[in-house]
């Protein structure tokens, strides 16, 4: 059992690092978008294999549901010519600090560092008690109740904001015309140059 | 399922998550891709809580809690984020951050 886990554990770690690389790495916009999409459908993998069932659902909803769309959308509204060069004139200093974040930093700060972890209770081979959907919920309108209300007038602001932000007036707009205001636009200047020849030939 | 693995793997994942972002972040040349490089920071840094959560402290809630938050903070600054990129484009023509510096004097 502890060998499947950790089999599952290593092929979803290698999923995850490897779809992140692919995202900050791939050429096109929409390949990094898709595998973006990868990488987040890993790490809802990862929850379920951390027995977070909550955070899961939340984050193929949230995620993958909603942010990759948005990405995409963003995507095809702003295709440009991207010129020849992927990355800024300044990348090996990302990548130094990146790499110096990780190796000098954060991973000799986890290995070194004792975590406490508590013994299960109870006894051996019973599951542990685990706060769930339940408890979460009761949290929210009780100890995380100014977060909650908090995070609710910040989704409100950005909704505003992005709206906002993004709103074209109309004047400015590029107007495109519909099928039927083609036909009569085309119907109007055939008219008028019949006209204007008419006119043409009564004067001859 | 905490036996199997230890907690510093979940961490070091997270932190492999997290470098990997903030070097897409700092380097990529189209807005769109700084965003990418954005989420999956904020990905690594919600890893970081539910392992938390299952090893530490179980019986409580805060760290699911806080990463419900965060997804919510991430929905909105993609939101933002993502209508500030389509402004720029509108009035630049580019989404490259390069192109997009009127504000270096």
């Amino acid at each position: 059992m502890d060998l499947l886990i950790q089999i599952i554990f290593g092929l979803l770690v290698a999923l995850i690092i490897g779809a992140a690389m692919m995202v900050v790495t791939v050429r096109n916009v929409i390949h990094a978008a898709l595998w973006l999409i990868a990488s987040f459908f890993a790490v809802a993998a990862l929850y379920l294999v951390l027995e977070a069932e909550f955070i899961a659902i939340v984050q193929v909803l949230v995620y993958v549901g909603a942010i990759s769309i948005l990405i995409l959308f963003a995507i095809m509204l702003t295709r440009s010519s991207e010129g020849e060069r992927l990355l800024t004139q300044h990348w090996w200093a990302a990548a130094l600090i990146s790499l110096g974040l990780f190796g000098a930093v954060l991973l000799p700060t986890l290995v070194g560092h004792t975590w406490n972890i508590p013994l299960p209770s109870g006894a051996p081979g019973t599951p542990e008690t685990l706060s769930g959907v339940e408890e979460i919920g009761r949290g929210f309108v009780n100890e995380f109740v100014i977060h909650f209300e908090v995070a609710g007038i910040l989704l409100t602001v950005a909704l505003i904001g992005a709206i906002v932000i993004a709103f074209e007036e109309r004047s400015r707009r590029r107007r495109v015309l519909t099928l039927s205001e083609e036909h009569i636009l085309r119907q109007r200047q055939q008219a008028t140059a019949e006209r204007v020849s008419a006119v043409a030939d009564a004067v001859d | 399922m905490t036996r199997a693995i230890p907690l510093e793997a979940v961490l070091a994942v997270a932190a492999a998550l997290f470098c990997i972002g903030l070097f897409g972040a700092l380097s990529r040349r189209n807005l769109v891709g700084v965003l990418m490089g954005i989420e999956l920071m904020l990905n690594s840094v919600n890893i970081n809580l539910v392992a938390f959560w299952r090893y530490l402290e179980p019986r409580f809630i805060t760290g699911p809690s806080f990463a419900i938050f965060i997804i919510t903070v991430a929905a909105a600054e993609a939101a933002v984020g993502l209508a500030m990129i389509i402004a720029i484009y509108r009035t630049w023509n580019t989404v490259n951050i390069d192109s997009v510096d009127s504000l270096k004097g």
